[in-house]
């Protein structure tokens, strides 16, 4: 006995939602302030602005790495620029007392880490929610970096911890190797989210909880490695901020999380977790920076740009909550 | 097709003994007996309160009895969680559609279970075998005859039926005993539960024996080879849809009407 049955989908609607969230819709926005602010300025397309621009979007490119993966899962994160902060101040701090660079370095993330592991202990084991653990968390962090720091900002000169923000030149454009090793994180990730199991969880433990739990995916133990390693994340991203500024500055990067927040939902990725790209993400913290970038070329004021993010950001947001609806 | 004789039944595959479940004061099973034979859907029938989920709940391993025994293929077994009983070859479709949206028809019928490439690339780089895991989908869909649009497509594209269709796939696809299944038709349309009501059938007809919990008496009798009767804890009526008609199953489930020698 056979069961036939044709196929729902028209295809207009299959087109439709294709255009409505995945990568294309951030990845024509990212095209049209290219074009456009290369048609209206002079400096814009040439190669040492747009290396400072991948420059610009290195600190916020590898937090909105973490980012993507936590909500992913349904979660958020709202401690991750306070934890890169930690890792800014703890490296430049122990290597200023004469702390031998590496071990500075290697504290720093390791630290960064922990927390990242308490945040995933407490999401995943006693399912406390994401926002109310982070948001703790950057009290919690940021508090205590600035009495670590006794409130001050104070400048690293360590090679090591400003490596960073050297670079070779290639085309007359100066690739420094932070911007190489930002596009390295997002390749990793990128193939750990679409190539293996593990990737495959965190997007059905955000899609549907309940069904990857009753299938047998390990939730917490996901969960738990999500987070941890997000925060590992914030712990590099802390070394590319001192390649960027050599400064540790316990007062910096306060508003990087609901930043890393933004790319992230420009780039398509659902706050409702379980759909969304990387590199979705890549293209939003992209159109952040050149919309920055360019708009200060125009010489138009910067609050502009902070209002043509908002309505980027509700854009995308109406987009996936409409073309959720129409799927059900 | 051939329907199973009452009268020739294969051996007993997976049984219960004189199982007691209580809830503080509250007795859910009531040294309830049970047994499934190799080769037949066994349908549940029940009252609401008859302890029909709690039964199901015991041979699925999501909950520990307080007394009495299972024996799976004649050996006494002691699940410590629903994870237990699915290594020893029982899978469980549960009543809410247990598929995770968003990601396609082969994703689902994977997840938890995801094929890794061979050689150094699945061992040390973790690399999923992406096109061995559609193929193999696709293979098992049409050996359950189970048509569905592609193996790519989101499980979100899908009307109810087919939805369900891969949920119960997956459960029959890795049975290596049994497969029980909770209410599949509930959430669906009368075309659609067809469907599912077909699936079933070819899984039994592939070999794997079904547990069939379901309210719905006219699919129980579409599909069952028996029908397990239970009412306040206790199984009252064993029994077939040749044997009696839906009228006497329902006299059964309220206890209008006591069947001899249960």
């Amino acid at each position: 006995m056979s069961v036939t049955l044709p196929a729902r989908e028209p295809a207009l609607r299959s087109i439709g939602r294709r255009l409505a969230t995945p990568q294309l819709g951030p990845l024509l926005v990212l095209i049209g302030f290219l074009l456009v602010f290369s048609l209206t300025t002079a400096t814009f397309w040439r190669a040492g602005n747009l290396s400072l621009i991948a420059q610009q979007s290195v600190i916020l490119g590898t937090l909105a790495i973490g980012q993507t993966l936590v909500i992913l899962t349904a979660g958020i994160d709202l401690a991750n620029g306070g934890i890169a902060v930690l890792g800014t101040i703890v490296a430049g701090r122990l290597a200023d007392d004469g702390a031998n660079a590496w071990l500075a370095l290697a504290l720093a993330i390791v630290l960064c880490t922990l927390v990242g592991l308490v945040a995933g202990g407490f999401v995943a084991k006693l399912r406390l929610p994401p926002f109310i653990v982070t948001l703790g968390l950057l009290g919690i962090v940021t508090a205590a970096t600035r009495l670590y720091s006794m409130g001050g900002a104070f400048p690293v000169t360590d090679p090591l911890l400003g490596w960073t923000g050297n670079g070779f030149n290639l085309g007359g454009a100066t690739i420094t190797y932070g911007v190489v090793f930002m596009f390295g994180l997002y390749a990793i990730v990128w193939y750990m989210l679409t190539q293996t199991a593990w990737g495959r969880h965190v997007y059905a433990i955000g899609n549907n909880v309940e069904a990857a739990r009753l299938v047998g995916v390990r939730v917490p133990a996901t969960l738990l490695s999500v987070y941890t390693f997000a925060a590992f994340l914030y712990g590099l991203a802390a070394w590319l901020a001192l390649g960027r500024i050599p400064n540790a500055d316990p007062n910096a990067l306060q508003t990087a999380n609901l930043e890393s927040i933004t790319a992230v939902v420009i780039g398509g990725t659902s706050l409702f977790g379980g759909r969304g790209s990387l590199l979705g993400t890549l293209v939003g913290t992209l159109i952040i920076a050149v919309l920055r970038n360019g708009l200060t070329l125009e010489g138009i004021d910067p609050l502009w740009q902070d209002l043509i993010t908002g309505v980027l950001v509700i854009s995308a947001v109406a987009l996936d909550q409409i073309s959720r609806g129409k799927s059900r | 097709m051939s329907e199973p004789e009452i009268a020739e039944p294969g051996a007993i595959v997976f049984e219960a003994r004189r199982v007691v479940k209580r809830y503080g004061h509250v007795v859910a099973l009531d040294g309830v007996d049970f047994e499934l034979r190799a080769g037949e859907v066994m349908a549940v029938v029940g009252d609401n309160g008859a302890g029909k989920s709690t039964l199901i709940k015991v041979l699925s391993g999501a909950v520990m009895p307080d007394g009495g025994e299972l024996l799976l293929d004649g050996a006494p077994v002691h699940f410590q969680g629903p994870m237990d009983a699915r290594r020893r070859g029982i899978e469980t479709v549960y009543q809410d559609l247990a598929v995770a949206p968003a990601l396609d028809i082969a994703s689902n019928l994977f997840l938890g279970r995801e094929l890794r490439m061979p050689g150094p690339m699945g061992r040390w780089l973790r690399r999923l075998d992406k096109k061995r895991m559609r193929d193999e989908a696709q293979r098992h869909m049409d050996e359950l005859k189970f048509r569905l649009p592609a193996i790519t497509h989101a499980v979100e594209d899908l009307s109810g039926g087919q939805r369900q269709g891969v949920a119960v796939a997956r459960a029959a696809v890795f049975a290596q005993r049994l497969v029980i299944m909770d209410e599949p038709t509930a959430a669906l349309g009368v075309r659609e539960s067809g469907q599912v009501l077909a699936l079933i059938r070819n899984i039994r007809n592939r070999g794997l024996p079904v547990i069939l919990v379901s309210h719905n008496i006219p699919h129980v009798f579409e599909v069952a080879d028996r029908i397990h009767v239970q009412r306040l804890g206790r199984r009252v009526a064993l029994t077939s849809p040749q044997e009696h008609s839906p009228s006497d199953i329902v006299a059964f489930m309220t206890g209008a009407v006591r069947m001899e020698a249960a």
